[in-house]
């Protein structure tokens, strides 16, 4: 059988909007994903941190303060950083379209706006994790 | 007409109808019953009681005797972005187009109480709000603004005593006595454990932060609105429309027994109390929790307070269209569902309001939006009718019958909380967040089943193509904030100041407030006054604090 999936739900920066990260988090778990949620006010460092410690497949970072063209490519950078080039990074929140090109450069495999059902996020996971 | 004959009467018309009705698909998430009749209300014996007349207990239908025939609401645009000298702009074109309100977004490491050249702070400076880092930005932010004709709002919680701070040392220095100033501080620390994020110090001494303000502000700036419970931020969370409004005054109640047990009279604060709601999409339901809102708190500080004074009794609230409601899919949308929360609003008869912009699921909005925004509310004042009676839906068998479920709700919900230790142990225990959470679950499951359906969203949809004009904060915001901090930090002039801060009376202003807030009996208020006058910067103050305070360690649950 193979191993359950596991995805690290992650709140970078100082963003207290945690409606969305916990819906999907919830909705993944149900899927039957294993989830860790990091809480709020995470920085960078912290969050690849976490994702090594516990040996994620998927890191699911969610953002509605604009602050991602920032913190977005941080986290990928580090937890490449840490060794992990397979996990699979993900992001959602308040982003503009015209912002999501230079995240998919950065590394941030795929991006997922407001309105988009959590299904989309679970098959893209079930489709894309190595 | 008897109720047996209205029974009988409904009887045969539920007969009718059974049969007819049981062709249609069934919609999900309506109410119990098709259609309310006098038999779901209560009759005129109760109308004292439990209705009354606005500006009388309790309070039902309104808290000033006259409403919107003697004053309309506030129209209280929220705005904040970039720089002090950027939002000073959209503040003085909002005046200048009709706005009689100010509100203030700050970014998120001023809501933190982070200064910008903070590493933490890092992309945020600028993006929600405007970034303050000292005086010298609340200087621009108000330049050629009179504090004595404006009233202000802020939303700021965990360092709202600085805020507010700033803002009366700025009141002075334009001439206007602390004593006549008029606004808001959110000030709300409980809301934001349960449901919005910015929180900074652990709960024992936030609660003695707000308390600090309340007795300050009675003494010292009694026009000034001490706090603003907060239902906004736990609606947009996922909650309910009664739960909103029930961990709000579960909420209210914590901060009164706070100030209860410092030794204030409840007449001495309880006047300036205020409160916040969301208006939501279902137009009916969300006037009807407007009215049992403030049957609710009335009841709270008459019945469980014993207050004496009406004013401790009124639940005045400040009203902002539902956020999480907008869609990013088809934006002009938005433009109807904020046109018809602004009408529960207004028929929740609410005491000032703001509301959204088309374009706020994707970026911060633009001029062009935040204008239709605000011609929304003027288009509902003047033209819709909507606000020429006092309580126009007052009587409405479904109205009525609502705001008595709500209410009963939201009892049921306080009582819980009560037996858990009030709304502080609640928190920590994460019962509230656990309540919110289930609820946007809910809400989340019926988007996607279809049982709950979102216009361009789950039904009606098209393929678009990327909306354009969106408004973007520049990085170099960021940069351009952390120069000017740095030149005020060496004791450079900045702005309009014509001398450098004093680096030693800074310290020596610190130092002072390190010592009251070691101080349990000491109000922090006057230090930090003190403090804000010789240009400590936010973080500066903020981190003094932490030393002494600590960090909140948040309770993570899913």
């Amino acid at each position: 059988m193979d191993k359950r999936i596991k995805v690290l739900v992650a709140k970078p920066g100082l963003d207290g909007h945690d409606r969305g990260a916990k819906v999907v988090a919830r909705a993944l778990r149900d899927a039957g994903f294993e989830v860790v949620y990091t809480g709020l006010r995470q920085t960078p460092e912290q969050i690849a941190e976490a994702a090594m410690q516990e040996d994620v497949d998927v890191v699911a970072m969610s953002l509605l303060s604009g602050a991602h063209p920032h913190l977005f490519p941080k986290v990928v950078e580090l937890v490449r950083g840490k060794g992990m080039k397979d996990a699979l990074i993900i992001g959602g929140g308040v982003i503009p379209e015209t912002d999501i090109p230079a995240l998919k450069e950065a590394g941030v495999a795929e991006v997922f706006t407001p309105g988009t059902p959590t299904t989309k996020v679970v098959d893209y996971i079930k489709a894309n994790v190595k | 007409m008897s109720n047996e004959k209205i029974q009988a009467e409904l009887e045969k018309y539920e007969a009718t109808v059974a049969k007819a009705v049981a062709k249609f698909p069934e919609r999900p998430n309506l109410p119990e019953k098709r259609l309310y009749t006098p038999l779901d209300v209560k009759g005129p014996e109760a109308y004292v009681d439990e209705l009354s007349f606005p500006g009388e207990y309790p309070f039902t239908r309104g808290v000033q005797p006259t409403m919107y025939r003697g004053r309309l609401w506030t129209m209280r645009m929220y705005a904040g972005f970039s720089t002090a000298k950027a939002s000073n702009e959209r503040y003085r074109y909002l005046i200048a187009n009709g706005g009689t309100g100010l509100s203030c977004a700050f970014d998120l490491p001023t809501q933190i109480g982070y200064d910008s050249d903070d590493p933490i702070s890092e992309g945020e400076v600028g993006k929600v709000g405007v970034a303050i880092d000292s005086l010298a930005d609340m200087e621009v932010l108000f330049d050629q603004i009179d504090l004595g004709k404006v009233s202000t709002s802020m939303t700021i919680n965990a360092p709202a005593s600085v805020l507010l701070a700033m803002y009366i040392a700025v009141g002075e220095e334009q001439g206007v006595p602390a004593s006549e100033l008029k606004g808001t501080i959110q000030n709300d620390i409980l809301k934001e454990y349960a449901a919005r994020g910015t929180y900074i110090f652990p709960p024992k001494p936030s609660m003695r932060l707000i308390t600090n303000i309340f007795q300050y502000c009675s003494q010292n700036v009694p026009k000034w609105n001490t706090i603003s419970i907060s239902g906004y931020h736990i609606r947009e969370a996922g909650s309910t429309a009664s739960q909103e409004i029930a961990f709000t005054i579960s909420d209210g109640i914590a901060y009164v027994n706070a100030a209860i047990k410092a030794g204030m009279d409840v007449d001495a604060f309880a006047g300036r109390l205020s409160f916040f709601w969301n208006a939501h999409n279902n137009v009916l339901e969300e006037v009807a929790k407007f009215r049992a809102s403030r049957r609710v708190w009335a009841k709270v500080m008459k019945e469980r307070f014993h207050a004496q004074k009406a004013k401790s009794m009124m639940l005045r609230v400040h009203t902002q269209t539902a956020g999480s409601m907008l869609t990013a899919q088809q934006p002009n949308n938005n433009i109807i569902r904020v046109a018809l929360q602004t009408a529960a609003a207004v028929m929740g008869g609410t005491q000032s309001l703001h509301t959204n912009s088309r374009d706020e699921a994707l970026a911060l909005p633009t001029q062009e939006s935040v204008t239709i925004a605000l011609r929304t509310q003027q288009i509902v004042a003047y033209e819709s009718g909507l606000a020429d009676v006092i309580d126009p839906l007052a009587g409405s068998y479904y109205v009525e019958a609502m705001t008595d479920r709500i209410e009963k709700e939201a009892w049921e919900y306080i009582n819980k909380i009560d037996e858990l230790g009030g709304a502080v142990e609640a928190i920590e225990k994460g019962y509230i967040q656990k309540e919110i959470q289930d609820s946007a679950y809910k809400w989340q499951m019926d988007v996607e089943s279809g049982a709950r359906t979102i216009v361009g969203v789950n039904k009606f949809t098209v393929e678009e193509e990327p909306p354009k004009g969106l408004l973007k904060v520049d990085a170099s915001v960021g940069v351009e904030q952390c120069k000017k901090l740095a030149d005020l930090k060496a004791g450079k002039p900045i702005n309009k100041m014509t001398k450098g801060r004093d680096n030693a009376a800074v310290k020596a202003a610190l130092d002072e407030l390190e010592a009251a807030c070691k101080d349990e009996n000491e109000n922090l208020m006057p230090h930090i006054l003190k403090a804000v006058k010789t240009y400590a910067t936010l973080g500066e103050i903020c981190n003094v604090m932490r030393g002494v305070f600590g960090l909140y360690e948040a309770h993570v649950s899913l």
